[in-house]
């Protein structure tokens, strides 16, 4: 991808800017121009975004797209660097077109401040040399993965999960012309829901998205220049506890095709519809505790959750709520919360499915609804 | 003993433990003694026919274990197991995902 040096040029200020590089000897100012010319779309501003973009602004990619729909929550400052405590509740993909801006006014930063979906992925990969996957959700691996395969577009891909990351860039044009291996060779399908936790259930160091997102950057600026050997055939692994590293070897799997892009929220088993669950709100179990009325409340948060807050409920974990069946109550109504409401249901439907209940309610909103609109001495987290 | 990795995701099937030891002769039969001691590992690793689940890879040393031997690959003294499941982040703010 190295550029023809007479068609790129640079300003005083560039050059001074980018002195650390271009005297790098492998990497020069063919390096830096090639920085110059390449079109990098970054899906997701997060944990992984925010790492990335800061470091491929400074380094003078010259055409950086943002894709992201979300604004700026105080959940998200633990390790989404890009944002600060002024940008809470503005969209991120705008707050981070400025930041990189501010950081470097020689290079272009446009924002797609939408939901990347079927209809508009392969379009908006197509403007692009490169893309880094930093989003948050199976089906949106999926997508990324494939709509890089079918637009023959390199997709540098990171991940991470509490103490653990992963980092691999697929689809990488061989020397051959052959095409490396994707994210389907290594996981043909996603696991269903509610089998793998996500971060927010399950937590995320907040410098790991740092490491593992500088990671991300480096293998993008290594694709773009040349220079080093991208991790293309490798998944590197990471697990920040022990600091213990890994390099496995994948390969494509000549039973995996892709051919167009399909409907990733029915292929991630998004789409099937739940058993309902009969709600309560936090105002009407209010009013029962106001009469009397008899119930036992039910929290199945993880204990370090239950330490941060919690409203009176007896601790049941979800991932151990069978085995508390024989400690719920039979013979006066039950209210079921967690944080938000989503694990309660879960909990309530795995109990139906193990015994006769007609008394369990779901704690609309959760422990948050309850800090919200009854008790805002109660956390949030 | 040859040492399997537990990943992130499943050590809390594991006591918290990040690598157990096995004296197993074979990968598949490595696999199932590490069920049999964490039983709630099971439906994480295997599916409905007793596969290993399509999220999940399985490698011995650096290598996919399906390249190998498959379930029959030999396990030595030396050997390191790497199961490596899909992981993809999480945020609570997308409706697609909302966890808790």
């Amino acid at each position: 991808m190295r550029p023809d040096r007479s068609s790129s040029t640079f300003s005083p200020q560039e050059y001074a800017r980018y002195s650390r590089h271009i005297i790098i000897p492998e990497f020069g100012l063919d390096g830096q121009e090639a920085l110059k010319k390449a079109r990098v779309l970054v899906i997701g501003s997060g944990g992984l975004g925010s790492p990335s973009l800061l470091y491929l602004a400074a380094a003078g990619v010259g055409h950086i797209g943002i894709v992201d729909f979300d604004t700026v929550d105080d959940s998200n400052l633990q390790r989404q660097v890009l944002f600060s405590t002024d940008d809470i509740g503005k969209g991120k993909a705008a707050q981070a077109q400025k930041r990189l801006q501010r950081l470097n006014p020689y290079i272009d930063v446009v924002i797609h401040e939408t939901r990347l979906d079927r209809t508009n992925a392969r379009e908006l990969i197509r403007q692009y040399d490169i893309v880094a996957d930093g989003t948050d959700n199976f089906p949106t691996r999926y997508l990324v993965n494939d709509a890089c395969v079918l637009e023959g577009k390199v997709n540098v891909y990171a991940s991470i999960f509490q103490f653990e990351g992963q980092v691999s860039v697929f689809n990488y044009l061989n020397a051959d012309g052959t095409r490396g291996p994707n994210y389907r060779d290594i996981f043909p399908e996603p696991p269903p829901p509610g089998l793998v936790p996500n971060c927010s259930e399950g937590g995320v160091l907040g410098v790991l998205p740092g490491i593992i997102g500088s990671m991300q950057a480096l293998e993008v600026i290594k694709v773009i220049t040349g220079v080093g050997e991208p991790l293309a055939g490798r998944l590197f692994l990471f697990d920040a506890s022990s600091f213990h590293t890994r390099f496995l070897n994948i390969r494509r799997n000549e039973a995996v095709r892709i051919e167009e892009l399909i409907d990733y929220q029915q292929f991630c088993g998004l789409d099937i519809p739940e058993a309902p669950v009969v709600e309560v709100s936090v105002h009407e179990m209010e009013e029962w505790r106001r009469q009397g009325e008899p119930f036992q409340l039910i929290d199945v948060r993880e204990p370090y959750e239950y330490a941060i807050a919690q409203i009176g409920g007896e601790l049941m974990p979800v991932g151990q709520i069978a085995s508390f069946l024989p400690r719920i109550s039979r013979d006066r109504k039950v209210i079921v919360h967690c944080r938000s409401g989503v694990r309660s249901a879960r909990a309530i439907r795995e109990l139906q499915s193990l015994d006769h209940f007609d008394n369990l309610f779901n704690l609309k909103g959760g422990i948050l609804a309850y800090s919200r609109e009854i008790d805002q001495s109660v956390p949030q987290y | 003993m040859a040492k399997i990795m537990i990943p992130t995701p499943l050590r809390k099937f594991t006591g918290n433990q990040p690598v157990l030891e096995s004296s197993s002769e074979t990968v598949d039969l490595a696999i199932r003694q590490l069920i049999q001691t964490h039983p709630a590992l099971q439906r994480h690793l295997l599916d409905g026919n007793d596969q290993i689940r399509s999220f999940v890879r399985i490698f011995v040393g650096d290598t996919d274990y399906q390249e190998l031997q498959g379930p029959a690959t030999p396990v030595h003294q030396d050997t390191v197991i790497s199961i490596v499941p899909a992981i993809a982040g999480g945020s609570p703010s997308d409706p697609q995902n909302q966890p808790v």
